[in-house]
């Protein structure tokens, strides 16, 4: 596309376009931009959809929040609002435009308001305090239910028809359609009380209070024995469609034409499964990725509640249950951002490894 | 604009398709019938879901509800009695997982139903027109994949207490939808580009005629399977929603079951193992039928899955 033929005849014209122009052009063509620009509208995007189901639709939260502060509470109206705009974070007399551009001026500043139940805690203080927890057993419970997947569902797509394959193919099917819910209670019910193979009341919380908080030896240890269950539980959700991912697309690259020809150049079988299948094979596992960050944050809120672990899913169910609007927003737009950044670490990384994308520049399939 | 398309058929028209396209696909799924009869997993995960169909609409004909407070015969163990114990007001719990199943389901198939039609409608419009209304929505739906949904979910939840079945099912419709949208687009896309689409815009039939039945119909297989994943999709979500304590909504359901046995701690209680085991079960059957019965039918309608080596 740069380079112009000059077909005899043609008269070469000047370019349309100043160099600056192409220049943006260029930059906006480029993959990373592409991905970038897609994240920030993502983020943007469910901003602006809270800002709008908080503030517009009838029977809002800001409306019941000062309805019910002069009903219950006796304030005047007055004292209400000024109430509810320090909670909010929100001037409430403003033109509505105006509110909507504070309200992306103080997302900006990571201003997102404070807790209307625990008054006077900031949103962003909360969230760092829960956060952590979550996305460590989430981010651990992907990474195994990743490599787990991989390695099931090769195994699956190479002994096609045989019992392995049966095995495999039916756990991953049948552990598709459990809700989080049912899982986390199986497990309970299961191992914790009919089994004994954990104590489920040492298990709350993310570790032991009164230990020694720091890096050190036994303290990670119990951050560990407190965590293993949630990570088990995000395996188990995630790994059935890791699985079938791998499976699909191994069984149809074993039919390409480059794997008949490796096999015909007499290479190493283990070679082609892993330099030739798998590395092809992942790559529709990689765009999942995400998607499945996304899920799993979702099972946090389950899981949390189930087990008692102090994340920032039981924290979202305490505001959930209490209307605890600044924090379920708050809460709402950092795990967007999780996972939105996730995603895009995701296309990178898929440009990386596969250039046909790079080049064409355009969107995964 | 297709007031003069629909004026047909003409001899031409007739002569080039001999069978009517929505005729066409019921011999299809006629087909893929006899296909999943003799595809075991297939075959079994049709056998589950009509089971569990069954006793969730039919059930409830046979079996009553007992809505007698036992205080003296709370969390029983089960007995001839009480099939699967009672619950933490005395009441018999096989009942509660008979009768459980239909709004359970209902909600289920609502949601999928609604996802399914703004995924089918969207997608094909996507994949037919093009250009900016092709960019526009999957943008869209790009985004909406791109968020924590089940987070979001909850949250419109929180907001709004979801009341009524139908309401429920509204909501978790509009939230699934996407990931249907990009599958269905990519099959329109294909089935665009076949011979039989050009001749049928030759022939200057409209667009929501070439829609409706021309692309539509030969989806028809792809969209039963999302029909049913999204059920199962659905169904994750209620339950999880119930249990987060979201949904306010009255009446018997397996996911309520479960939730007031947690909520009341049966859960600790050796003798009400299947109060909570009951509506568990019911549950996880019905969804693996239904996965099975996905599998199995991209296998039917997918060779390339089916092939050894």
């Amino acid at each position: 596309m740069a380079t112009e033929i000059i077909q005899p005849g043609q008269v070469r014209r000047p370019p349309v376009s100043t160099p600056a122009a192409s220049a943006l052009g260029r930059l906006l063509n480029n993959y990373v931009v592409k991905s970038l620009l897609k994240a920030l509208f993502t983020i943007w995007f469910v901003a602006t959809l809270i800002f709008f189901l908080v503030r517009l639709l009838p029977s809002n939260p800001i409306d019941v929040f000062i309805q019910e502060a002069i009903v219950m509470r006796g304030l005047s109206v007055d004292q209400a609002r000024v109430e509810a705009e320090s909670l909010f974070a929100l001037d409430l007399d403003r033109p509505l435009p105006l509110q909507y551009l504070d309200y992306l001026k103080q997302l900006v500043t990571f201003n997102l308001g404070q807790s209307i139940v625990s008054k006077g805690t900031p949103v962003s203080s909360i969230i760092m305090t829960f956060l952590p927890w979550t996305l460590f057993t989430v981010g651990t419970g992907l990474l195994i239910s990743f490599v787990l997947g991989i390695v099931l569902g090769t195994l699956a797509a190479y002994r096609r028809g045989t019992w392995i394959d049966n095995v495999i193919s039916t756990f991953a099917a049948f552990m598709e359609g459990i809700p989080q819910f049912v899982l986390g209670l199986v497990i309970i019910v299961f191992f914790g009380v009919r089994l004994q193979w954990f104590n489920i009341a040492s298990q709350r919380g993310a570790y032991t209070p009164g230990i020694e908080i720091g890096l050190n030896g036994p303290f990670l240890w119990d951050v560990l024995k407190h965590a293993w269950l949630p990570i088990v539980a995000y395996v188990l959700t995630t790994v059935s469609r890791w699985i079938l991912l791998m499976k699909n697309a191994t069984t149809a690259s074993l039919e390409e034409d480059y794997v008949n020809v490796a096999r015909a150049r007499g290479l190493e079988d283990r070679r082609i499964a892993s330099a030739y299948v798998a590395r092809n094979s992942i790559l529709p596992l990689v765009t999942y990725a995400a998607i499945a960050l996304g899920f799993s944050l979702g099972g946090a809120a389950i899981f949390e509640q189930v087990f008692v672990y102090r994340g920032i899913g039981q924290r979202l169910n305490e505001a959930l249950n209490a209307r605890d609007y600044p924090v379920m927003q708050g809460i709402l737009l950092v795990l967007t951002i999780s996972v939105v950044v996730s995603n895009l670490l995701a296309d990178v990384l898929y440009g990386r490894i596969d250039p046909r994308i790079r080049i064409a520049g355009g969107s995964r399939r | 604009m297709s007031t003069t398309a629909t004026t047909r058929p003409t001899p031409a028209t007739a002569a080039i398709k001999p069978k009517a396209g929505w005729q066409h696909a019921l011999g299809d799924i006629r087909n893929t019938f006899r296909m999943l009869r003799r595809n075991r997993g297939g075959f079994i995960g049709f056998l589950l879901v009509v089971g569990m169909l069954l006793i969730s609409f039919v059930g409830p004909l046979f079996v009553e509800l007992d809505t007698v407070n036992r205080i003296s015969r709370v969390f029983a163990p089960a007995s001839r009695e009480f099939p699967l114990g009672t619950d933490f007001q005395g009441r018999s719990v096989w009942p509660q997982v008979v009768h459980g199943g239909r709004q359970a389901i209902t909600v289920a198939l609502l949601a999928a139903t609604i996802s399914t039609v703004i995924s089918v409608v969207l997608g094909a419009l996507s994949a037919y027109i093009g250009g900016r209304t092709d960019s526009l929505i999957t943008a869209v739906a790009d985004v909406m994949l791109t968020l924590p949904q089940f987070i979001l979910l909850a949250v419109l939840a929180a907001i709004y207490r979801p009341r009524t079945v139908f309401f429920l099912a509204v909501v978790l419709g509009l939230i699934t939808w996407p990931a249907l949208l990009r599958a269905v687009r990519a099959q329109a896309l294909s089935i665009r580009e076949r011979d039989y689409i050009e001749a049928a815009r030759s022939l200057g039939l409209g667009r929501w005629h070439v829609i409706v039945s021309e692309i539509l119909p030969n989806m028809a297989g792809f969209i039963i399977i999302s029909f049913i994943l999204s059920m199962t999709a659905a169904m994750i979500a209620q339950v999880n929603l119930v249990a987060l304590g979201l949904v306010p909504i009255s009446g018997t359901n397996w996911a309520i079951t479960i939730f007031k046995a947690q909520q009341t701690g049966a859960i600790y209680f050796p003798d009400s193992l299947f109060y909570i085991l009951g509506p568990i079960i019911a549950i996880v059957i019905f969804q693996f039928g239904l996965v099975l019965l996905t599998r199995s039918l991209e296998e039917i309608f997918n060779p390339r899955l089916r092939g050894n080596l």
